[in-house]
């Protein structure tokens, strides 16, 4: 056998490259969008442009974070739409007038959130099933909650959404401290490599001296949270309730995690690459009104760039291996 | 034995562990069967034994990954009942596991990380490069292993070098004890010296060590004390001065049974040819070669390139089949779940797989015919089963591998390659598979058949004893018997 410390300086410069490439791939088709846009509309270049472009952004920012979670424990969670819908609709009808009532309600919701996700680990259940199961109920419970759309949002977190921020739009400070605050978590502190270990090689982890339970919990609890503020922030840009206002979300954020060089084996992971995903697949709708795609072709030219960009993923990632 | 060893072997005051008549069993199986075991500080006790005789399970009992079903266990004199991974921890007590234990997504210092605690402040990654960094370079001076590198671009040697200075690492308290699994199975030759060095340093300072090998000389080399395990039972523990290799070998034979024979041995390689012919990859790879016939063995400790020789005899033959020049061949799988059993469909599906070109009649499968060949030969092997419409998943593991045994006999193959088919198989199912394999090659058919079981071997007209992914050692007729085969898979002086 030969000598194993092959393993070169040049094998570290490649896997930092790496590790910026996955996060420089959504922010470069989103740089591209951007100046196709204003390219074809200089004028959307302004404070109030921006506003307007990812106002739609911030909720889905906080969904593709919260499906981050889940997708780093190597899991998958198709209810994350449906559970920020119920969240719009209790908004709706309690956070104005009875707001004990309302937190206590988010509150439940988080704790069956994270229940769910004790179940998926202790039953060794697939997560795809369970979580499929528990959109329906989470759907369920918000149409018995707002069997109509209606309702209205408490005024002053409609004012929130529309408050003029300094210096950036509103959209763009949360984005920014949103990625940056996950970054700190799951990149640099020294809990990070113990939640992404859990997810790669969880027997390692376990025979490290770590409860995998209360891992999970953890992990599951904060991702149901940032669902419930995904749901709120929803709520104070549409100011009304409907129980399918958000299906699209969980595809959405699972592309935007992959997009941001997630990895469905888990454990790998990016939240400034997963919030620039969430901001490119958001803007990918605005893009095609730009372009002058009728109402018709939208949905089907989403997909078509959706595909275009995880293409590139996989082109880059085949290329580096 | 090198006599640089600084540390009296006899016991130095109190024991850091010491547990007694320790119980495993999964299921039905007696994994351990009332073990003692204790180990001092500044001990290094050697652990020795064939596949299965629980050495792994003695560790991870030990390393509280996995519960005990019986027996006390003491930590420094102190009764413990359960006992977890962070327990063991916190008690200085760490693991090299057989299966390294490293996190292929994170770097060499977020994999150290992990396993100590005290690394929460903010400086937590300068610092967590600085212990292992230390610790690499006082066990493997001139590693060069760079460490904000991700593990899983690190070949296997180097893993296994983190992983082992990550056991020795030292942040907040010191290491009482390590157990090391196989740890040296991927080192080369320099950084195996050095870990034994490092071992031997440790001892002198106070740290005990639990080394569980397959190489012998580094049980030689180093340990004070040297426990023997055979089926889930300690048959022998000695002081390492003073013996010798052979002698621990026999020690490991020591209580298996008599080699008995149970084929007449008769030379059968006659004009006749082979119908496995294959050529080793260098002068000290013997060729595999059967005749007709014969049923031979693959011996050697598990996962020292018996599976990959026996797949390469049926990709080879495979190839062959295409210019119609070689025997056809048959492959039954040893793992059932994941190679072997098709979970949704019936039994008589499942037996028959294998022969649906013969059963073709004008291009579809002829139902006459499948279910006669499945109700013939789920007969002759016996299969308890109401009906051979029944789900495969609904017979017992025994009666699954019988199906799949008549899988590759209902076939047309005269070769027929068994994987390690009967682990997990209760006895009365062995024995009439046994006799079934015999008369099926009186019959003419030749079996090549790899099997982690010692006994199973005499039954087989000639074994080819593997070590290190090569065929080392052919043994014929009388020769086999379980000495020779252990003597030959530990790389004793076979002569």
């Amino acid at each position: 056998m030969s000598e194993p410390a092959t393993a070169s300086y040049s094998a570290v410069r490649r896997s930092w490259l790496r590790d910026t490439s996955q996060v420089s791939l959504p922010v470069a088709a989103l740089l591209m969008m951007l100046a196709i846009i204003f390219w074809i509309r200089p004028s959307a270049f302004s404070y109030f442009g921006f506003t307007l472009l990812f106002k739609l952004a911030t909720p889905l920012v906080f969904a593709s974070l919260s499906q981050m979670l889940i997708i780093m424990l190597g899991d998958i969670d198709l209810s994350n739409g449906s559970f920020v819908g119920l969240i719009n609709c209790v908004t709706v009808l309690y956070l104005g007038d009875w707001p004990i009532v309302a937190i206590l309600i988010y509150l439940a919701t988080i704790a069956v959130y994270a229940g769910f996700g004790l179940l998926i680990y202790q039953r060794q259940l697939p997560s795809i099933i369970v979580t499929l199961g528990m959109s329906f109920i989470w759907l369920g419970a918000a149409i018995i909650l707002l069997p109509s759309p209606g309702g209205s949002a408490p005024e002053w977190l409609s004012n929130l959404m529309s408050w003029r921020s300094p210096l950036v739009p509103l959209p763009i400070w949360i984005a920014v401290l949103a990625a940056a605050a996950g970054h700190l978590v799951i990149t640099r502190s020294s809990y990070g490599p113990v939640l992404r270990g859990a997810g790669a090689n969880p027997r390692a982890v376990e025979r490290a001296g770590w409860s995998l339970l209360g891992i999970r919990l953890a992990v599951y609890s904060a991702a149901g949270f940032l669902a419930a503020v995904s749901g709120l922030l929803l709520t104070g840009i549409t100011t009304s309730g409907d129980p399918n206002i958000a299906p699209a979300y969980t595809l959405l954020g699972v592309g935007a995690v992959i997009l941001g060089g997630g990895s469905f084996k888990g454990g790998v992971v990016s939240p400034i690459g997963t919030v620039a995903g969430a901001l490119t697949l958001s803007l990918a709708g605005s893009l095609l009104s730009f372009l002058q795609v009728p109402p018709t072709w939208q949905i089907g030219s989403q997909g078509i760039i959706l595909f275009l960009v995880l293409a590139g993923r996989v082109l880059i990632s085949e290329r580096e291996s | 034995m090198p006599s640089e060893q600084t540390v009296p072997t006899a016991d130095r005051g109190q024991t850091f562990l010491e547990v007694s008549g320790i119980n495993k069993t999964y299921g039905g199986v007696h994994a351990l069967r009332g073990v003692d075991f204790k180990i001092g500080p500044g001990e290094i006790v050697g652990i020795v034994g064939h596949n299965g005789a629980g050495k792994s399970t003695l560790m991870n009992i030990l390393a509280g990954v996995t519960p005990r079903s019986g027996g006390d266990f003491n930590v420094e004199r102190h009764q413990v009942t359960s006992w977890s991974p962070h327990q063991a921890q916190a008690h200085g007590l760490r693991c090299v596991f057989q299966e390294l234990s490293l996190c292929s997504n994170l770097t060499v210092a977020e994999n150290a990380r992990i396993v100590h605690r005290s690394l929460v402040a903010l400086d937590w990654r300068k610092r967590a490069r600085s212990v292992i960094q230390r610790t690499l370079d006082e066990i493997f001076p001139g590693h060069g292993i760079p460490l904000e590198t991700k593990v899983a671009n690190l070949p296997i040697g180097t893993r296994q070098m983190v992983e082992i200075a990550r056991a020795f690492s030292v942040t907040d308290k010191p290491v009482r004890c390590a157990i090391l699994d196989e740890p040296t199975s991927a080192l080369g030759h320099e950084a195996t010296r050095q870990l034994l060095i490092h071992i031997r340093h440790a001892a002198g300072t106070g740290t005990a060590c639990i080394l569980i090998t397959h190489r012998l000389d580094e049980i030689m080399a180093v340990c004070t004390r040297t426990i023997v395990m055979v089926d889930g039972r300690v048959v022998a523990e000695r002081p390492t001065a003073g013996l010798t290799r052979s002698a621990l070998v026999n020690l490991m034979g020591a209580i298996e049974a008599p080699p008995e024979r149970r084929v007449s041995a008769s030379p059968k390689m006659s004009s006749r040819g082979f119908v496995v012919d294959s050529a080793g990859k260098d002068a000290t790879d013997l060729p595999i070669q059967a005749a007709s016939g014969e049923i031979i063995g693959f011996a050697g400790l598990d996962g020292h390139g018996q599976r990959q020789r026996l797949r390469a005899l049926f990709a080879a033959a495979r190839r062959k089949s295409r210019k119609r020049s070689a025997s056809s061949m048959a492959y039954v799988a040893g793992d059932r779940g994941s190679e072997g059993v098709f979970a949704v469909w019936s039994i008589a599906e499942n037996l028959t797989i294998r022969s649906v070109r013969a059963l073709c009649r004008h291009g579809l499968i002829s139902i006459d015919a499948e279910r006669q060949l499945a109700g013939t030969w789920s007969d002759k092997l016996k299969i308890k089963t109401p009906s051979i419409d029944s789900p495969i998943v609904s017979l017992s593991g025994g009666n699954q591998q019988k199906v799949l045994f008549a899988r590759a006999l209902a076939s047309d193959a005269s070769v027929i390659l068994l994987d390690d088919p009967m682990r997990g198989v209760d006895v009365n199912t062995k024995q009439e598979v046994y006799k079934m394999l015999r008369d099926q090659a009186e019959n003419g058919r030749c079996f090549v058949w790899y099997t982690t079981e010692l006994e199973e071997l005499t039954n087989c007209d000639r074994v080819y004893v593997f070590r290190e992914c090569r065929a080392v050692v052919e043994l014929s007729g009388e020769e086999i018997n379980s000495s020779r085969i252990l003597e030959a898979s530990f790389g004793g002086g076979y002569v």
